[in-house]
């Protein structure tokens, strides 16, 4: 039987679902729960110095929906716990005895200066916590007080940071990185030189999810008036498997252990992030959305199908996908396919038409009794009508073999790989003629 | 003691009167906003969708729906009216499994159309509801047109003459308008007196009057009116019931089943409506179910819908059918009506058994009785009245585009129209085309 146990970090946990810092962590009530319904493990809610601070009393969510309110994604003015340091801290401890098979890392946000980082690293080891995950990517409120993402934007003070808390502490030290940055591969580069022992990524991204048309004001609305939050969910995951994709790739981080977080909602997301490097996997809002039970389709679904691919271990998969994964310019101009449609499938909807023909590439047309079909002569392969089609795999990209006609350029499919460095029309290219 | 539905005869209040109440509310009750909201989101808003083919009024469908989708339905109810001025009254009377929704490419997905029809009605009540007729008439032409008839056929063609800035005078027969929105359709399809609330809000355009107890061929001639109006629309229906031309159709409790709904329509407590133990129906249109049905829902204690022919050569839709079915309602098929018995009363009905062969339907000599309190026939309407300015086809008035008659100043629509084919909604098509082209010609 497939194994989901996990170490990462030197931590172990019996599989690689954390719970992301944030309210699912809080408190000792709610992690409890968490840990009976069977997280692997958790990241506590980010603690500060007393005085705590304090949080909006009116709402601290957005969100965005479908139509029928699925959640896409959730938006949050949420600042660090709003409980004292000490309750927490406690906590923290009658959690960590109860569960010791778990991994429980505590997530710090403190002001810029060695000092209070030392400080409060002291007070976490008494604790006994497995680690601590250095809160550099809340882009609202903490920010504005020079903390969270005020320093995730600024790759030398994530490493002047981090150098501070691992010369304060043995505890393993996880630097969570903000996205809301240009370039995520400085952050992470910085994290490492600093001497964190790896990342977690993404927090969440800078956000308004609406505008209340009656009142003007953006939502959440707070007697009137709004600010930017950090944005999270199902939406964001796109966002975050690039950023652990640019990390895993390179060379200066490659292999740098890497926690994923951002809008794992299932176990084929959290595949996903181990497939492109991730280490083991944090979630929040889909926990936020279902609660705690969602762990059993997570672990479950994970289990099968490692034992459907034949692999042991979390290991055996994670980074499989890296490779894979490269700078436009090396794509293989040579591929060539064209998109097909199943006429037993297809509904007659006509949207793959309604969008190619008014957006894209004019490449379908409709035959008598509304059957739609692809004008290879037209077709650029786009994907649009694929990704536009209500039904799965009515239509495909079907690959053109060498040797064929590309109806549209007139020309034959090649076997060897070409890309853009090499091609004619590339300025710059190092054709080898 | 009170009756109950082994009272024999033709009896009131078979049902205590909250079975009653149950029995006639809202077939299909309004959405919520929150059901609207998940079923707009259902529509793939189609190209040149299949469902706007299948509505004779052509309505933009999936832009109404995005407009739900999007949280507006005031704007989807005038995408709504603006092609169907009766767009309330067709959401909740509308065969919609044989119309828009049995166009829907979901049911090619999963077998399970977009509730167009529900949504329909959502859209049209929110906009209704506000109380506010939403459209404004064109400047005064001053020309005026008569329309004999207030059917859903009369209302749509005199709203949108009305919209270009003519006068038009309604002539109706009876004390009331609506046609068969008001004394066919069935009752639970059109609860609280909707006919009546909408006609209401459709005149509130203004430049309509309606006369009531005016009768073409009798008070009316169609000579006169074509010289004092610059224009006739005939939306009469068809007034004049079939009969069955066998024996005993004279006797008491039996009588056209048009009657019976329009008397139950009328009715201000069901209760006190009598209806027959034993109850059987001659026919195999929509007047058919609906007098079968109703009669059950009254308290009869059967009812047999009985028809000449196979089952699935019925007018009515299968959806229909199942209905019937589930209101314990039995379809006999493949019988016909040899001879009504009774003595003052109906007693029993005797049928032959019929099948079809080579020249329609034949007999195939076998008989049998049903046992019946009360008889209602179904067997089609007729166009009651004659008219020497017109022509005739097949027993309607013939028309060609957009309801021209064969006289420059005649149109006619709705079902007593050569081209009607006995629903609302293709009435409500019919009567605002030859609006338009009555328009177009005055110009
Ligand atoms: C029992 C029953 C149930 C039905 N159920 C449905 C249904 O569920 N869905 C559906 O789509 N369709 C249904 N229909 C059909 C639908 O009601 C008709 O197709 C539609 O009403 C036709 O509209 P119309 O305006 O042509 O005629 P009508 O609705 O018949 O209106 C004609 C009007 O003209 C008046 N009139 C008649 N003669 C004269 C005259 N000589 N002078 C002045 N006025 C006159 C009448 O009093 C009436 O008001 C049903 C029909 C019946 C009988
Ligand atoms: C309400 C809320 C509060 C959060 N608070 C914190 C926090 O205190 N510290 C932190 O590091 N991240 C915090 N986050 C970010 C999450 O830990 C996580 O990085 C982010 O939500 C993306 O993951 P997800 O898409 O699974 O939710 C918070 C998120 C939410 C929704
Ligand atoms: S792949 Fe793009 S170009 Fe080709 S048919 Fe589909 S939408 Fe048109």
């Amino acid at each position: 039987m497939a194994s989901l146990n996990s170490e990462f970090l030197g931590i172990k946990s019996p599989n690689p679902f954390w719970l992301a810092s944030a309210p699912p962590t809080d408190k000792e009530y709610n992690v409890r729960r968490a840990f009976q319904a069977g997280w692997g493990g958790a990241v506590w809610k980010t603690l500060g110095f007393d005085p705590h601070i304090v949080n909006v009393n009116g709402p601290r969510y957005g969100a965005v929906w479908t139509g029928d309110r699925k959640l896409l994604g959730l938006n949050n003015i949420e600042l660090i716990t709003d409980r004292p340091l000490q309750t927490n801290l406690d906590e923290i401890k009658i959690i960590k005895r109860e569960f010791p098979d778990r991994a429980l890392l505590v997530s710090l946000m403190v002001p810029c200066e060695e000092a209070p980082w030392k400080k409060i690293l002291g007070r976490v080891e008494e604790t006994e916590a497995d680690g601590v995950e250095l809160n550099f990517g809340c882009p609202h409120g903490m920010s504005e007080r020079g903390m969270g993402s005020a320093v995730g934007q600024v790759p030398e003070y994530i490493e002047m940071v981090a150098r501070w808390v691992k010369s304060n502490t043995r505890m393993p030290v996880l630097v969570k990185l903000t996205p809301n940055i240009t370039d995520i591969r400085f952050p992470a580069r910085a994290a490492k030189a600093g001497g964190g022992d790896g990342v977690s990524l993404i927090n969440t991204v800078s956000s308004i999810t609406g505008v209340n048309l009656d009142t003007f004001s953006p939502e959440p609305t707070i007697d009137g008036k709004g600010t930017h939050g950090g944005y999270c969910g199902p939406a964001i995951k796109p966002i975050a498997l690039n950023m652990v994709a640019e990390i895993a790739r390179d060379p200066e981080t490659a292999g740098f252990p890497l926690s994923a977080i951002g809008g794992i909602t299932t176990w084929r997301d959290a595949a996903e992030f181990i497939a492109l490097g991730a280490g083991n996997v944090q979630i929040c809002t889909a926990a936020m959305t279902f609660g705690f039970r969602i762990i059993h389709e997570l672990t479950e679904g994970l289990r099968l199908w490692m034992e459907e691919k034949g692999i042991d271990a979390i290991d055996d998969f994670r980074g499989r996908a890296v490779p894979n994964v490269l700078d436009w310019q090396y794509l293989n101009l040579n591929y060539v396919t064209k998109a097909r449609i199943d006429q037993d499938l297809c509904i007659k909807c006509g949207r793959c038409f309604a969008v190619c023909e008014d957006t894209s590439h004019q490449a379908i047309r409709i035959n008598p009794g509304r059957e739609f079909e692809v004008i290879d002569e037209e077709c650029v392969a786009c994907n649009l009508c694929v990704n536009v089609c209500p039904v799965e795999n009515c239509i495909t990209m079907a690959e053109l073999q060498p040797g064929e006609i590309d109806a549209r350029t007139g020309r034959v499919v090649e076997k060897e790989y070409s890309n853009w460095t090499q091609h004619p029309n590339n300025p710059a290219a190092c054709a080898a003629e | 003691m009170p009756n109950s539905a082994r009272t024999p005869g033709v009896a009131p209040g078979r049902l205590p009167r909250e079975t009653i109440d149950g029995h006639f509310s809202d077939l299909h009750p309004e959405f919520s906003r929150h059901e609207a909201a998940i079923e707009a989101e259902r529509c793939y808003f189609c190209y040149d969708a299949p469902c706007i083919d299948a509505c004779p009024t052509g309505i933009d469908i999936p832009l109404f729906i995005r407009q739900i989708a999007a949280g507006s339905p005031d704007a989807a109810a005038m995408t709504i009216f603006d092609s169907n001025i009766l767009g309330g009254m067709c959401a909740r009377v509308c065969p919609t499994e044989t119309l828009c929704e049995e166009a829907c490419v979901r049911n090619d997905a999963e077998g399970k159309p977009v509730e167009i029809g529900r949504l329909q009605r959502y859209a049209t009540d929110a906009l209704m509801a506000t109380g506010e007729h939403p459209y404004e008439r064109q400047p005064p032409t001053g020309r005026r047109i008569a329309v004999v008839g207030s059917g859903p056929a009369g209302l749509a063609c005199a709203h949108r003459l009305a919209m270009k800035g003519h006068d038009v005078v309604v002539f109706e027969s009876r004390d009331k308008p609506g046609g068969l929105n008001e004394h066919g359709i069935a009752a639970y399809k059109t609860v609280e007196k909707f006919a009546e609330r909408e006609i209401e809000w459709l005149t509130a355009i203004g430049g309509i009057t309606i006369e009531f107890g005016r009768s073409l061929g009798s008070d009316l001639v169609l000579e006169d009116l074509t010289r004092t109006f610059d224009a006739v629309f005939l939306g009469v229906g068809l007034a004049g019931a079939n009969a069955l031309g066998i024996g005993g159709e004279d006797l008491a409790n039996v009588e056209s089943a048009v009657d019976f709904i329009s008397r139950l329509r009328q009715s201000e407590d069901l209760t006190e409506l009598p209806v027959g133990r034993d109850v059987v129906v001659v026919g195999g249109g929509m007047t058919a179910i609906d007098a079968a049905v109703q009669s059950r829902l009254l308290g009869a204690d059967s009812a047999t819908i009985v028809y000449r022919r196979e089952r699935e050569r019925m007018g009515a839709s299968e959806y229909e059918r199942n209905l019937a079915a589930s209101k314990g309602v039995k379809i006999e098929t493949n019988a016909r009506p040899l001879e009504i018995q009774g003595g003052r009363r109906v007693r029993d009905i005797r049928f032959e058994r019929t099948r079809t062969g080579a020249d329609g339907i034949e007999s195939t000599g076998e008989t049998f009785r049903i046992d019946a309190d009360q008889v209602f026939v179904a067997v089609g309407q007729k166009l009651a009245i004659e008219a020497s300015l017109v022509e005739f086809e097949r027993g309607k008035i013939k028309v060609g585009e957009a309801g021209r008659t064969c006289h420059p100043r005649i149109w006619a629509g709705g079902d007593c129209a050569s081209e009607g084919d006995d629903l609302t909604v293709t009435a409500v098509a019919q009567g605002r085309d030859a609006a338009e082209d009555i328009h177009k010609s005055l110009a």
